[in-house]
């Protein structure tokens, strides 16, 4: 569980990235943080993970945070199992390197995310779908009981943004991990999370079950562009999508699905 | 490596057979019949042997300060110098020759411009309260040109006729005066500093991933740095305080090692540590045979080692990691 009250922050005087921030993301469940860019979701994000102070609020957690980062930079040419094995960092000593029960625990965190093949491979050869899944593999190798992550879809194809998702729903439900992202996809709140938060930049917050609080009519206040939801009904699922109508065509184009 | 030891034993103006020098030394641990005579008896025990084995710890402390550095500051182009560690010390050394003379007090000089270059980095460090990579590089060049420059004060007032010429040849870098009790200052501060900066080998991973990655995977970065920093600054200060500044070791050897193992410094700092003393011993040996007076070590490590930096230069921009 995630309980978070009263947070705000600012990086200078009077200037304040979001404030009165106070919500409860409750254990085991998915939760997904939308906002407009600089509304200070990242900031959240890294306060929440303890490498930040925020300026006012207090944040209470149970258990650690697994924390995967965006993997859009790669300078680092380990190989992917010592990437997964970083996680394991919190159980050494100063002085103590991973031993076989590391090493053991990371491979078992790489078939979670299907790439144990890839173990001996350069990390900063990956391809971005299967960096994000390593860094994934990592915050599951600290055995943590929270899994927190920065915008874990939004660089990747559909395809992997599939991979993902449904990854996240896989660990939510068998590890009882509580999951908590950051998107700028409505689609993937829709898809996979129980709870969503609006993020604003003044103190408006806008936070409840994903249904209620991704309408049509939230979205195009917070962005300030009118959305229209789709609901799809395919064969034996369902999606839903968010279209936003920038006035690029005149014309729109039918977007209900022919089947 | 010990190969590499005994070749540099044999070599130089005076040449000792191979096997001689191997009787000589194995005379110290088991009785052989004494087949050498006195001269060569002298030039391989008090000359040679502690000389080529302060090259070789002098290498091994550089090149294991340069490998953590390198990754603790997620930069390939890191070196000694860059924490002013190198300056002060030779700010220090410079100091005490200037004043009161060449003696044992070089060496604690030397020591204490290492320590208070390293405490003003780390103070103009702390004035940033996020901590972040590029203000320590930074305030490591500030202090550093600082220290360069009283160095160059120091230079310009010593005469010309006395000081001068011990300054300037002290701070080439020489191996020529090297002595047992300087084998045991050096030998011993860098066996204290490379068994903490060894022994942090994978506390090094995880700073080289940056500090906020470091913290989320739940390891202090500003505490784990500051005894990495601690240990390397112990071993640079002893080098130079036995040989003065030796340059580009520390910068070439950890990037060669990091061709031929890979990144991960489990395996990256004991490497490095072992190319290092290889490199210098080898690097003091030409120093000393080539010609007939010595040149200072310092001129071979730059000439070898700037053509090779300037191909990593290239190699990294190329790649687009720098």
């Amino acid at each position: 569980m995630i309980r978070i009250e009263n947070a705000g922050h600012r990086f200078r005087p009077e200037h304040w990235l979001f404030r009165e921030l106070s919500v409860t993301f409750p254990s085991g469940r998915i939760a997904a943080i939308l906002g407009p860019n600089g509304c200070g979701k990242t900031t959240l994000l890294r306060a929440i993970c303890g490498s930040l102070v925020l300026a006012e609020g207090r944040i209470a957690i149970d258990g650690h945070v697994g924390f995967v980062p965006q993997a859009l930079t790669a300078d680092q040419s380990y190989c992917a199992i010592d990437m997964v094995l970083l996680g394991r960092s919190r159980y050494l000593g100063r002085f103590s390197s991973p031993g076989r029960k590391d090493r053991e625990r990371a491979y078992e965190c790489l078939e979670e995310v299907g790439l144990v093949s890839l173990a001996e491979q350069r990390y900063d050869r990956l391809s971005g779908g299967q960096r994000q899944l390593i860094l994934l593999a990592r915050a599951l190798a600290s055995d943590c009981k929270v899994l927190v992550l920065d915008e874990p879809a939004s660089a990747l194809d559909i395809a992997n943004q599939g991979v993902v998702l449904r990854l996240l729903l896989r660990l939510a439900g068998s590890l009882g991990l509580t999951v908590l992202f950051t998107t700028h996809h409505p689609d993937h709140a829709i898809g996979i999370a129980d709870t969503t938060l609006l993020m604003q930049r003044d103190a408006a917050h806008i936070t409840g079950p994903t249904e209620t609080v991704l309408t049509e009519g939230n979205l195009t206040r917070m962005y300030g562009v009118p959305v229209r939801r789709v609901d799809v009904d395919a064969d034996e699922e369902t999606a839903a999508a968010i279209v936003p109508l920038h006035g690029l065509r005149t014309k729109l184009p039918d977007l209900s699905v022919e089947r | 490596m010990i190969l590499v030891l005994l070749w540099s034993i044999t070599s130089g103006r005076y040449h000792v057979p191979f096997g001689t020098v191997l009787s000589i030394i194995v005379s110290h641990l088991v009785e052989i019949n004494v087949t050498w005579n006195p001269t060569e008896a002298v030039v391989v025990e008090t000359v040679r042997l502690p000389r080529v084995l302060i090259a070789a710890i002098a290498g091994a402390g550089l090149s294991l300060c340069g490998a953590v550095l390198q990754a603790i500051f997620r930069n390939p182009l890191v070196g000694p110098q860059t924490i002013g560690a190198s300056s002060g010390a030779a700010l220090g050394g410079v100091t005490v020759i200037f004043l009161v003379g060449f003696g044992p007090l070089v060496q604690i000089g030397a020591f204490g411009g290492a320590a208070l270059a390293l405490i003003a980095v780390l103070a103009l460090h702390r004035s940033d309260d996020l901590t972040p990579i590029l203000t320590l590089v930074l305030a490591g060049v500030v202090v550093g040109a600082f220290c360069s420059a009283l160095v160059g004060l120091v230079t310009y007032l010593a005469d010309p006729e006395t000081t001068l010429q011990v300054i300037v040849f002290w701070l080439l870098g020489s191996f020529a005066s090297s002595t047992w009790p300087q084998f045991g200052l050096i030998a011993s501060c860098t066996t204290i500093a490379g068994a903490v900066l060894i022994g942090m080998r994978w506390r090094v991973n995880v700073l080289s991933l940056g500090d906020d990655e470091a913290r989320t995977l739940g390891v202090n970065p500003a505490r784990d740095r500051f005894i990495l920093l601690a240990a390397a600054c112990l071993a640079i200060s002893s080098q130079v305080a036995v040989s003065g500044t030796i340059g580009w070791v520390g910068l070439i050897v950890p990037n060669l090692a990091r061709m031929i193992v890979g990144a991960d410094n489990r395996q990256l700092l004991p490497v490095s540590t072992f190319l290092g003393a290889i490199f210098l011993v080898a690097a003091d040996t030409l120093a000393r045979s080539l010609t007939a007076a010595e040149i200072p070590v310092g001129i071979i490590t730059a000439i070898v080692g700037t053509p090779i930096f300037a191909l990593l230069l290239r190699r990294t921009t190329r790649s687009g990691a720098a």
